[in-house]
Parts: C-alpha cells; structure tokens; sequence
C-alpha cells in the first residue's frame, strides 16, 4: 500500500481520507438496470441477423426502417454503450492507481463512448427516417 | 498500476529442509513461509517433517510441534485453539482459514502454510493488520441508540435478534478480506468484506438509531463499490459465514433509500 507505518491511534484519520464521496449508488444502479435490459435485447439482436443471415442490402434497412425495429435498435445501441462505459470506469479505478491516468483514462472511455453512441444512433435513425 | 507479480524483494526461495524423525510413523512434509525483516533476505519456504502419529489433528497444533521441538524461531500468532479469537488465520493449502480449526487430514500431499496473503508481513506468518483494523475502527462499531441507557440490557423481539445470526459470529479474523482480489488492488480505500459485514452486523441491529449516518459513510465508490461479488470472502470464511451477502444488503439499502 506504499504507505509509512503510522502507530495504530495515528491511523483512522488517513484511513478515513478525503471522507465519503456520497455516491455510487447511482453509478452501481444503473449498471444493473443496462445489464438486465441488455439480455433480451441481445438476444433479439443476435435471433434478427441470424434471420437476415444472406439478406441483401435492401431487406437489412427495410427490417431497420420499420418503427418497432429502430426503436429497439436505438435502445440497444443506448444501453450498450451506456453499459460499456460504466463497466470500463470500474475497471479503470481498480487497476490504474495513478490519479492523473486514471482521470485521462476515465474521460476518454467518457467521452469515446458517447461520441460512439451518438454516431451509431444517427447512423440508425439515417436508415429509418431518411430511406 | 496494480501488481500483478511479486516485487523482486518478496520472491520466495526454497529454503531449509528439517527431515522427519527417524522411525517416524506418519512422516508428513509442512512447508512454511519464512521471513526475517532484521536479515535483510528474501522469504524461503521452509520443509519440516512432521509425525502425525505423535502429533494433534489440527495445523495449529503441528505448528506448535515444529516451534516446540523443531525450531523455535518459527513466528506465528495463535491464542485460543478453539476458532473463536481468530488470531490463527493463515494461507494453509491456498486457502486462507484458522490454523487451529483445518485437520492436517484435509490436507494431501505436502501442508503448505503462507501469512493472509497481500498484506505486509511482519515476521514469518505474522501479518500487518494495522490498516484493517483502523478501517474497522472508522465503521464505529458500537451501539449507537437514541434512548438513554437503560437499567438493564436493551431488549429486542427475537425476530429482531434472529437478524444479527449470521453477523455476530464474525471474529474479526480477516481470512476473507485478505481472500479478496478488489481488496488487494484497493485496500487502501475500499472496506473490504470483515469490516463490511461489521458494518452491516449494525445497521441490521433494532436497536441502533443511525443507519442514515452510517448508510452516508458507506455511499462512496471505493468504500463499499469496490465489492464485484466475486465472492471469495464467503468461500473462504472459516466460520462459514457469507460476507458477500451482508454486503448485497447494504447495496440492496442504498437503493431502497434513494
């Protein structure tokens, strides 16, 4: 733990730190909540190309422009990369202990996931609304 | 970063092999962790050989043997040999547990003894506690009622009691704190599953009146977020109870009061 040896009195003051941050439930909720949603949404997702399994490009986006199928589409792209970045922030916070990398490290998972999110929604709704 | 190999300093080398007695009935080998901090070396794993044909049934009692009759520098902390002070708890066969209550029977082959792993160490099988037990101070784990104190003891519904079975057993002995991999990586922030289960072994109890309060010191992503239910703890509870679960009620309160 890298830290000098202080006299066992001396040690629940560091131990308490910067105190409590007051959060993290909101963070471990909702990584529940994607995961469970995520189930039958990649199950339907898998089930659906393996039924357009050989489809030409005409039949894919007619299967994507129907309402139900792109909003389905457009929640599991949601969910996906919402999921991916709170499961990646975990993993990040427990493996780099570098304040500063884990920071830069954080933000561009942050940042890499919403711009990815963003491209592929537009990317769905392009299919479905603009034909 | 987190480390995944030892540092150079903390390899373990073979070290010295002390036969069985001549004649003896049941040889059985025990390799042991050894490390002096006033030399300066690297730990070895040292081989005693044992007679189980003159020697009790538990670990513990085989480390008595070996520093009574075999070598007297081996280091190790025991007091009650009955599992209820937890001063015993050691890594035997790779599985962190009490000396005092693993028959050498449940053992084949070679007994291997190690401290808990990932803390420092001390002497030989002697851990650092230091931080866990200021983690368990910074819990507060006293009785914290709104009532002034009563003549006699506070009373509770035996409903009330029946949920503190399954906490109170709890000796503080840190087996599974020591087993668990989040704590290793972030030990320095994160609780870990004893003090964990300690802190619930209050919040669970009728007749404490701050569960808000210690709800409020527990909400923090490395405190108690840092528990990935992987459960090691509960595997490995010599007392055979389940931290992990203590901890799923805590996660379970956190969202019920949002």
């Amino acid at each position: 733990m890298g830290q000098p040896r202080r006299s066992l009195r001396a040690f629940p003051g560091w131990v308490r730190g910067l105190g409590s941050a007051g959060e993290g439930t909101a963070h471990w909720w909702a990584q529940r909540l994607t995961a469970i949603a995520l189930v039958p949404l990649t199950v339907w997702f898998v089930a659906s190309l393996a039924a357009l399994a050989g489809a030409d490009h005409d039949a894919v986006t007619q299967w994507l422009a129907s309402p139900l199928v792109a909003v389905l589409m457009v929640v599991l792209l949601v969910a996906t990369f919402h999921h991916a970045q709170l499961g990646l922030q975990v993993v990040i916070e427990d493996y780099v202990h570098h304040e500063g990398l884990k920071t830069v490290g954080i933000v561009v998972v942050k940042f890499a996931a919403l711009g990815l999110g963003l491209v592929s929604v537009f990317a769905a709704l392009k299919v479905t609304l603009g034909g | 970063m987190v480390e995944f190999a030892l540092p150079r300093n903390s390899r373990v080398r073979p070290g010295r092999t002390h036969e069985a007695p001549p004649g003896a009935k049941k040889p059985r080998a025990f390799k042991v962790y050894r490390w002096d901090p006033e030399r300066g070396e690297n730990p070895r794993l040292d081989t005693y050989g044992i007679d189980l044909a003159d020697c009790g049934p538990m670990v513990l009692d085989a480390l008595i043997k070996i520093k009574d009759e075999v070598d007297a520098t081996l280091t190790f902390r025991r007091s009650c040999r009955e599992g209820i002070c937890g001063s015993c708890a050691m890594n035997i066969d790779g599985t962190n547990t009490l000396a005092c209550t693993k028959p050498i029977s449940d053992v084949k082959g070679a007994v291997r003894v190690y401290p808990l792993p990932h803390m420092p160490v001390v002497k030989d099988l002697v851990p650092d506690l230091s931080v866990a037990y200021a983690q368990y101070a910074s819990i507060e784990p006293w009785l914290k009622a709104e009532s002034p104190a009563p003549e006699r003891e506070r009373l509770q519904k035996p409903e009330d009691r029946a949920r503190l079975d399954g906490l109170w057993e709890c000796i503080l002995c840190f087996c599974c704190t020591t087993s668990c991999p989040s704590y290793w990586w972030t030990g320095d922030r994160y609780l870990g599953p004893a003090v964990l289960l300690q802190a619930y072994r209050w919040i669970a109890d009728s007749r404490d009146a701050r569960t808000d309060e210690r709800l409020d010191q527990l909400e923090d992503p490395f405190r108690l977020y840092r528990c990935h239910t992987i459960m090691n703890c509960t595997k490995t509870c010599p007392k055979d109870l389940n931290p992990a679960k203590a901890i799923a009620e805590i996660k379970k309160l956190m969202v019920a009061r949002r």
